[in-house]
């Protein structure tokens, strides 16, 4: 056994080497996904089960908990067609073992030290596009996985030290942004490099038996440390229910339902009430559904370290015929809108128990939007971001307006650097008034971003969320602002049958998109906040005056001030 | 501005005390002064150590101030009030950022911008990214607005249109038509202030540069009356984040640029001294209550960050050292997490209440409990001169409870395991700062200033595989001597964002020739002697298709109106800055070249630092005070106790050893030895081995 403090050392050392390789892919990778976006993740695995010793602090936090099952494709793999040599690294993006979508390549390389086979170390980033249907892989109506891009099952990208260059040739040749890729692959075998350096100098100091010692000490904590945070929690059953617009393909709400059960120091996250695998790109692996479930517990738990004892308490039931837990060919591309809906009932289901814990719910959309078309020479330009919404009200105050998905720490590309890669104009880029759901912590704002196009002509997508299911508040707070998208023809002002989804949109010169995101739920009832804070939200803008006397009663005279007796009398006869 | 006198002094304004350093130019003397630092309103401490350390004013000739009024207004948020005209559809820029979130785990947290939505209008202008100007401003409703603000009490103005840096037509006519009505000098434009890509950075620092001025402005105003009050006419200079002075006018209309120069100038006295005792690769580690500060010195030079966050969402982006933060200071609290995994910070007790020892009402175990429980720090003579004795059984009480009970260990291992873990926290901040850029830490001697940062660099040396360790002889007032020693630096940026293929370099080579000369004419405009002068030119550089960019310096220089730059010569050095960086230059992908950066610097006249150089009468046995014991690696050690200041130079102190000064204590481990060289710095090496 590794003594106490010598452990806590390690720690800090081990999650420096993670968080090194993190640091070494965001700054040389070529595509804003990963660049700015910060849509990767790396660490350590265990060499024989593939769980995950070590995460960097910085990469995606859900392949915190994808990443184990990505490796442990590649361990299985390796059981059937023989062990890894000293020098290999595997390549795939098979999203039914590794969870997660066909964006995310994953690199995994066995760890040998004195010939032994010692740990692993995994390398994921989000690539730019991987073929498929629409550039940028988030295809709104995809009914299999092949019209979501390319699937590259777990093979030898490295072959005992030597580049297979024809693996590389395979996925340049499948994908629209070769040169994109290929330096965000050259930015993943440089963090595996480095990887490797950095932990053979940390074994050298400190030999194999105590890291060995230390990986298994450190994993028993982080259980015994979400164990004693589920036992504070009083026993019982609370379910939350929420709900997806649509799959894209059938205009029917699809539902997430959660029961979530505490005994003592075990909990049982139950989804069996959620909806059945759809048609549309909705979907999610059952791996993706153990790893967003890390993550919305790791927002409420916010001590618990990234390793595979965190979820040592927790069981997680996901029927087979469920959305959650798909096999190949089902679509998968818009599992993040999947699992931010997995994060909120998630805390929909502890506010029930703990509302001090938890927090009003996010905006719970990436909406990833592309506008795609050629220049006057010729030249095929994409452009492809995600946008940011409002942050619930929470036990210390309101939301975050103008956040970011809680599944990433992604920031947004600068108006400037959009509009100075594309033929874009930016005519809005503001907060969105009355998008925060009413509380007496009120939700963070969501935004307005309203685009012009300045070629002929270009192709747009949107996947979205949030448009029929607005984001709900905890503990009394009201809902958020739904999603809205509008796109200019020559007739008007247009909106997608299916609200948050559609492909195939053609917009001309002039011609403008609008998309207004949710803000976050708001916490606490509305009825109790402050009236001067609600005068103050009307002064800026955040709250118009009709939502000021309608979801919080407050009535703002002509001044600005606060109308005390109309305001005591609005909230005396709203019967609370 | 004549000369009367031949003082230069250094000011420092800390959280504590005020520290002057005074150089009489004229016979070499030097002295320090400290008096305790007046808030509310710094310049009466300023004013006072002035006077304590020179019976006439009229004798300074300059006076160079490192402040911390700007990094506190910005903390504190107690700016100006400030308002900001902008591009219609843009107005929540500086509220939206890079849409963040404070921390990764944990949803929440709000942020609060310095300005107001109220206070920020919009008008109707356009520039498109390639320059183009799609909307001409009208300068009657940019009046209009200013009006408006004016009404609504805004105190200085901030003007910041979309694609300004491309260009700043419509900011420079919006400029003019505010400038016509508003009431003072502070109107600021983006262009202006930072004329580069990304509207949210340009926009945060060019509102946090308006936000100051009012405040750095009135208290610089302050200074120069007391002092002329006074009778002197000494030339005021202010160090910036970058290292460098500006003259006291600058850093009025700049105020944004002197958001680290308090630290900044701490880290240019260390790279001098570090430099004369022939160290030229040193990480500096200043270790205050709440934070271990590191900073990287490479080549004598210390490396510049291009930004920085003073708080969630307020960035600063201008050239600023670069400086690695972690929440290990003496004042950290150690606890036992759920896991049962020691935990030092980041909760810190600060310096009030401070650590249990100091009996101010804290009681949770710090790091500088765990060092004066382990004999470390003498309880009966503590630094700083604020309290009279530490209570080390307090201490040992605490240590015991929090640290000892939960992980089953006796009260001194307790005390051992925080001081090995908040080492190793520290030697992981160095670490960060020196492997992780691909220096070798072999090559790197730490070298500790602040009072406590000297009780940990021999562990430090040690973890982290450093050469040595080398101690100021003054490590509490390394920023006041950096004040004295600073160059005057000018840095400058312009936005090009274009594939170096497409470039026109005739007209970068112009672009670059003029801020050189833009940079040296300030230097002229400042009257300040100087020993030399250089420009040095960099370009941020990627290839097409990145966002990141790596820093290319270019080996130029200004001849006959011209660089000589060449395009081979921008592509060889970016090929070889990307190897050195990342391993691996790509092939066949075009490059690009988003900023030109180019710095103007006056080498101003060093000190001889043997000046501070021990009295060459001491001797070792009589800087020799005693002995104690002390807790190293499970067991008393009888360690010996020295005088610092009195040992001569020479001496060799071996390990285990205390050297006690009045601002800083100096551990030497069992394995260590300490050698004072010429400069009376101390030199921590490990024992020749046999």
């Amino acid at each position: 056994m590794v003594d106490p403090v010598t452990l806590a050392v390690l720690k800090g050392r081990l999650e420096q080497i993670a968080d090194e390789m993190d640091a070494t892919l965001f700054r040389s990778a070529f595509n804003p996904i990963i660049a700015e976006a910060h849509d990767a993740s790396h660490g350590i695995y265990d060499a024989v089960t593939g769980a995950t010793l070590v995460q960097g602090k910085s990469g995606l936090p859900i392949f915190v908990g994808a990443m184990s099952f990505a490796v442990k494709t590649v361990i299985d793999k390796a059981a059937r067609d023989g062990a890894p040599d000293d020098g290999d690294v595997y390549i795939f993006n098979d999203p039914y073992d590794g969870g997660t979508h066909l964006s995310d390549f994953r690199l995994v390389r066995p760890y040998f030290r004195d010939g032994e086979l010692f740990c692993y170390l995994a390398s994921v980033g989000h690539w730019h596009d991987v073929g498929g249907n629409v550039p940028g892989n988030y295809n709104p109506v995809a009914t299999e996985c092949f019209q979501e891009g390319m699937l590259i099952p777990p093979v030898k990208l490295f072959r005992k030290g030597e580049l297979q260059q024809d693996i590389v040739d395979i996925c340049q040749a499948n994908s629209r942004q070769p040169g994109s890729l290929y330096g965000d692959l050259n930015g993943q075998i440089n963090a595996l490099d480095l990887g490797v350096a950095r932990l053979t100098a940390l074994l050298d100091e400190y030999g194999a038996k105590t890291i060995t010692g230390a990986f298994v000490e450190l994993i028993a904590r982080a259980a015994q440390l979400m164990a004693a945070n589920i036992a504070d929690l009083p026993d019982g059953t609370y379910s939350c229910d929420d709900w997806l617009d649509n799959d894209g393909i059938v205009d029917e709400p699809l539902k997430i339902a959660l029961d979530l059960t505490i005994a003592r120091d075990r909990m049982t996250l139950d989804f069996s009430r959620s909806a059945k695998a759809c048609a549309g790109p909705v979907n999610i692996a059952r791996s993706t559904t153990v790893a967003s479930c890390y993550v919305g517990l790791k927002h409420v738990f916010t001590d618990v370290p990234a390793n595979a004892g965190v979820l040592e308490p927790i069981e997680i039931i996901t029927p087979e015929d469920s959305m959650l837990c798909v096999s190949a060919p089902k679509p998968v591309g818009g599992y993040t809108e999947t699992i931010l809906r997995i994060i909120d009932v998630i805390f929909g289901a502890i506010a029930q128990v703990a509302p001090d814990r938890v927090n009003g719910c996010a905006y719970g959309t990436i909406n990833a939007l592309s506008l795609a078309g050629h220049r006057a020479n010729g030249q095929r330009w994409v452009m492809f971001s995600f946008f940011g919404g409002g942050h619930g009200g929470n036990p210390e105050g309101d939301g975050l307006n103008h956040g970011n998905a809680p599944i990433s720490t992604a920031t947004i590309p600068p108006a400037e650097i959009l509009e100075a890669a594309y033929p874009v104009m930016f005519t809005q880029w503001a907060l969105r008034p009355d998008s925060g759901g009413p509380g007496q912590h009120r939700g963070g704002l969501g935004a307005i971003y309203e685009i012009e196009l300045l070629e002929e002509q270009a192709d747009v997508f949107l996947f979205g969320e949030r448009g029929k299911y607005a984001p709900p508040g905890v503990f009394g707070g009201g809902s958020a602002a739904k999603t809205t998208f509008g796109f200019e023809q020559d007739d008007g002002i247009h909106t997608p049958p299916m609200v948050s989804k559609m492909v195939g949109i053609d917009i001309r010169r002039g011609q403008k998109l609008r998309l207004e995101t949710p803000g976050g739920g708001g916490y606490g009832d509305a009825y109790t906040r402050q009236p001067d804070m609600v005068a103050r939200d009307v002064q800026l803008g955040y709250v118009s005056l009709d939502a000021a006397r309608n979801a919080y009663h407050v009535a703002i005279s002509s001044t600005g001030a606060v109308d005390e007796a109309a305001t005591a009398k609005l909230r005396a006869t709203a019967g609370k | 501005m004549s000369k009367q006198g031949n003082l230069v002094v250094g000011v420092d304004v800390g959280g504590t005390f005020t520290d002057v350093f005074f150089l009489d130019e004229a016979n070499g003397h030097c002295r320090v002064v400290k008096v305790p630092s007046t808030f509310g309103d710094q310049s009466i401490g300023f004013i006072e150590g002035l006077k304590k350390g020179s019976d006439s004013l009229a004798k300074i000739a300059t006076v160079v101030h490192g402040t911390t009024v700007g990094t506190n207004a910005l903390l504190e948020k107690k700016g100006a009030k400030t308002g900001i005209i902008t591009t219609t559809g843009f107005r929540d820029v500086l509220e939206m950022r890079r849409r963040d979130r404070p921390q990764t785990w944990g949803l929440w947290g709000n942020f609060e911008p310095v300005v107001p939505r109220d206070l920020r209008l919009e008008v109707d202008e356009r520039t498109l990214a390639d320059g183009t100007i799609h909307q001409a401003v009208d300068p009657d409703k940019v009046a209009e607005a200013a009006r408006t603000l004016i009404e609504r009490g805004a105190d200085s103005l901030a003007i910041i249109f979309i694609n300004a840096y491309a260009n700043n037509a419509n900011e420079q006519a919006a400029l003019e038509a505010a400038r016509a009505v508003w009431p003072n000098a502070y109107v600021n434009t983006s262009s202006d202030i930072l004329p580069e890509i990304r509207e949210f950075e340009r926009t945060s620092t060019t509102t946090l540069n308006a936000y100051l001025q009012p405040v750095v402005a009135s208290y610089l105003d302050k200074l120069q009356a007391a002092l002329a009050k006074d009778g002197s006419a000494a030339q005021i200079l202010i160090v910036q984040s970058n290292g460098g002075v500006m003259t006291i006018e600058t850093a009025k209309s700049l105020p944004v640029r002197t958001a680290l120069s308090g630290p900044a100038a701490g880290v240019m006295a260390s790279a001098y001294i570090a430099g004369e005792a022939g160290f030229d690769n040193v990480i500096t580690c200043d270790m205050g209550g709440t934070s271990f500060d590191v900073a990287l010195v490479a080549g004598g030079k210390s490396a510049l960050a291009p930004q920085t966050s003073i708080d969630f969402g307020m960035v600063v982006r201008t050239p600023m050292i670069e400086m690695t933060t972690i929440g290990a200071g003496g004042g950290s609290i150690a606890w036992v997490d759920r896991g049962g995994l020691l935990q030092i910070g980041p909760q810190s007790a600060g310096s009030n209440p401070g650590p249990v020892c100091y009996g101010l009402g804290n009681d949770h175990p710090t790091v500088t409990d765990a060092n004066v429980v382990l004999g470390r720090i003498n309880s009966e003579r503590p630094i700083g001169g604020k309290l009279d004795r530490l209570d080390v059984e307090a201490a040992k009480a605490a240590i015991k409870r929090d640290i000892g009970a939960p992980l089953g260990l006796e009260t001194m291992a307790a005390a051992e395991a925080i001081i090995r873990v908040a080492n190793s926290r520290m030697a992981g901040a160095l670490r960060l700062v020196s492997v992780e850029r691909g220096h070798d830490p072999k090559n790197f001697a730490a070298m500790p200033f602040g009072g406590g940062g000297a009780l940990h660099a021999g562990a430090l040396i040690k973890e982290v595989g450093l050469k040595s360790a080398l101690v100021p002889r003054y490590p509490g007032i390394n920023s006041a001597l950096g004040c004295v020693i600073a160059d005057m630096r000018h840095d400058f940026v312009q936005t090009v964002n274009n594939p170096l293929v497409d470039m026109d370099i005739a007209d970068i080579d112009r672009q670059l020739v003029a801020l050189g000369e833009d940079g040296l004419a300030r230097l002229d405009a400042s009257s300040v002697n100087f020993d030399g002068r250089d420009v040095t030119f960099e370009l941020d550089m990627s290839y097409v298709g990145q966002t990141h960019t790596v820093d290319v310096p270019m080996a130029l220089t200004i001849s006959n109106g011209s660089t000589g730059i060449t395009r081979e010569a921008i592509s060889a050095a970016f090929e070889a800055r990307y190897r050195e960086v990342y391993g691996r230059p790509l092939k066949g992908i075009a490059m690009r070249v988003l900023n030109l950066r180019v710095a103007a610097i006056g080498r101003r006249s060093k000190f001889d630092l043997r000046l501070l150089a021990p009295d060459p009468d001491g001797t070792f046995e009589a800087a020799r005070i005693g002995s104690r014991d002390v807790w190293i690696d499970g067991g008393w050690h009888q360690a010996g106790i020295y005088a610092r200041l009195d040992l001569p130079i020479g001496s060799a102190v071996p390990g285990p050893a205390i050297l006690e000064q009045p601002d800083a204590t100096i551990f030497i481990e069992p394995d260590l030895v300490g050698i004072v060289d010429e400069f009376g710095n101390l030199v921590i090496t490990r024992k020749e081995i046999g």
